[in-house]
């Protein structure tokens, strides 16, 4: 796989990513963007991204407000698609299947049927704890209770607030608090077992003890599932990335293992946002 | 010159402090203004209530309220007068619900429809046209039913009489379709982005969202709208005068003529009876009836509103 993914890496920056990364033996690429550029109507948002997402580890996007990081985010499970007049072109590839998200064959509901995604205001559906979790499940066909009953308790442990809501499986999830909500919604994610998971910004309306739980929970997870995510906070992507894109006007300055980008970012651009001075 | 250089001054928080009770009364003031013109709506209500209680009192001196609920005819206006509200009950529920059949799913879909599917420019064009059709004089809908929609159902039904409740209530259900319609869009877009963006992210196509995430979400509002559709038609009058015929008959089939609590209180009031003797007075008493009815649909709706709100 791993060959394969060099031959098609045409890009010099990529192949470096590549090199570092093998380096520093990172995982297998579980997804690979390549001259990616994203259009919403004639605005370029995204200029030609390329950036390969490592399997099982945790790769964080940073960057000032408006640099194009949750756009990039929302190609990986065509959000855009949701919105008229947005257009993508270049490549996300997703590995082993070698099928590229954003290729205009590809059905968007199928990409999302594979890639979780987490936003940034928690947003359980008005629903009970339980069919939050078995939604995605209900979705692709899973009707039969003790089925549905292992998987939502198994995803509920996954994002550890099994033991808060086990009691509470028939409330609404509305009820619950703020951080609870949030890994509600990253068990429901998990239910439907997603190649990828996608965190917008997860713990930015949330207070420092659910934050803190969301990034232990974050780092534990990167053993199951590959993960990016975008967060705006830079001790959070120090603490719980195990590589860090560096994006600034819809492009992607620099991506690093995350101890180096913080340490010893390589392009200047990098070393102000990091160290304060803009953004 | 000065006068506005000493607001302005006092605006920007440097003048002198001594503005302070000016604000308050003038505070007070426009409360009190604000006050008046809710009282105003309370009053009216208040006041209808009083005259319908007061004048149905008369009512109930000549009619026991035991033959006003169990006689089974309504004949305040022959000679051998008798005074039992259940047809005029029965025929009104007919019609209404004649008219729920129709609004409350074609409303429904519409407005899932216009909130979920179709695109910004659909919906700014629809919108207008659809309430354009509550603008319509509801005696236009009147001869509607009796003249078009009439005659198209004796096609079909042979048997069906010239004045029948069920194109009344059909005509009414479509009446109804732009308040339903209207109300319950208005809900479902006040469905937040986030909800829908969690369901998409889920995998699930539009319909799916639209049914197992927005109507879930927006159903407190729905269910307000179905009241008010429940409400409306049960207040009708000019097309059940019209179309139903005007003949007080205890019966439930929609294909039969019959007359409603509104369209028996628009005969009466049309005609000559003099203002203090029975037959006149039983307006009121059929007036209160009517009042009930539609109070007790919206305490239904208040507390199914209640139980299903989901605050996000």
């Amino acid at each position: 796989m791993n060959t394969n993914v060099v031959h098609k890496a045409e890009s010099p920056r990529l192949a470096i990513a590549l090199e570092e990364r093998r380096a520093l033996r990172a995982n297998q690429a579980k997804a690979i963007a390549e001259k990616l550029d994203f259009w919403y109507g004639t605005n370029q948002a995204l200029k030609n991204i390329n950036l390969v997402i490592p399997e099982n580890q945790v790769t964080a996007l940073i960057g000032p407000s408006g640099c194009g990081k949750s756009t990039f985010l929302r190609c990986f499970n065509r959000m855009h698609d949701l919105q008229a007049d947005t257009r993508y072109s270049g490549s996300i590839v997703l590995h082993p299947e070698s099928v590229n998200l954003v290729g205009k064959e590809v059905d968007p509901i199928e990409v999302r049927m594979r890639i979780g995604m987490v936003f940034q205001k928690p947003n359980p559906f008005p629903k009970t704890v339980f069919e939050n979790v078995a939604y995605g499940l209900r979705l692709r066909g899973f009707s039969n209770r003790t089925d549905l009953a292992e998987r939502v308790e198994k995803a509920l442990r996954g994002a550890a607030i099994w033991d808060e809501v086990k009691d509470r499986l028939s409330d609404s999830a509305l009820a619950l608090s703020g951080g609870q909500m949030q890994r509600l919604c990253i068990a429901r994610a998990l239910a439907t077992e997603p190649e990828i998971l996608l965190f917008d910004e997860p713990t930015s309306a949330l207070d420092p003890i659910a934050t803190a739980k969301i990034e232990e929970l974050i780092t534990e997870l990167r053993q199951r599932v590959t993960i990016l995510i975008v967060t705006h906070n830079m001790q959070q992507a120090a603490r719980v990335s195990d590589f860090t894109a560096f994006m600034y006007l819809g492009e992607l300055v620099e991506v690093d293992a995350t101890s180096k980008i913080f340490t010893n970012p390589s392009k200047k651009a990098t070393e102000d946002y990091i160290t304060g001075r803009y953004g | 010159m000065s006068a506005t250089a000493a607001t302005r001054s006092t605006a920007m928080g440097k003048g002198a402090f001594s503005s302070l009770a000016y604000r308050k009364n003038r505070d007070r003031a426009i409360e009190l203004i604000l006050l008046a013109c809710a009282l105003v709506a309370v009053f009216t209500t208040l006041a209808i209530v009083l005259i319908l209680v007061v004048e149905s009192s008369y009512f109930f001196e000549h009619v026991t309220i035991r033959e006003f609920l169990t006689d089974r005819m309504w004949t305040p206006l022959f000679d051998d007068a008798h005074y039992g509200i259940m047809p005029l009950v029965s025929g009104t529920l007919t019609v209404t619900f004649v008219a729920l059949l129709v609004a409350i799913p074609l409303g429904t879909i519409i407005a899932i429809y216009l909130s979920e599917f179709a695109t910004h420019r659909m919906r700014e064009s629809v919108k207008p046209v659809l309430e354009l059709l509550g603008a319509v004089p509801t005696v236009v809908y009147g001869y509607f039913a009796l003249l078009m929609v009439t005659p198209f159902l004796q096609k079909f039904m042979p048997d069906l009489s010239g004045f029948n409740m069920l194109s009344a209530g059909l005509v009414i259900g479509l009446m109804i379709v732009p308040y339903v319609a209207s109300v319950s869009e208005d809900a479902m877009r006040a469905v937040p982005r986030y909800m829908r963006e969690g369901s998409y992210a889920m995998g699930a196509t539009r319909l799916q969202t639209a049914l197992r995430v927005v109507v879930p979400g927006a159903l407190s509002g729905i269910a307000a709208a179905y009241i008010l559709g429940i409400s409306r038609a049960i207040g009708e009058t000019m097309v059940v005068a019209i179309a139903a015929g005007m003949q007080p008959t205890l019966t439930f089939n929609p294909t039969e003529p019959a007359a409603t609590i509104t369209a028996y209180i628009v005969q009466v009031s049309l005609g000559d009876l003099p203002h203090d003797s029975i037959g006149y007075q039983s307006i009121f008493a059929a007036g209160l009836v009517l009042m009930l009815m539609t109070l007790v649909f919206n305490v239904i709706g208040f507390f199914l509103t209640r139980k299903f709100r989901e605050a996000y």
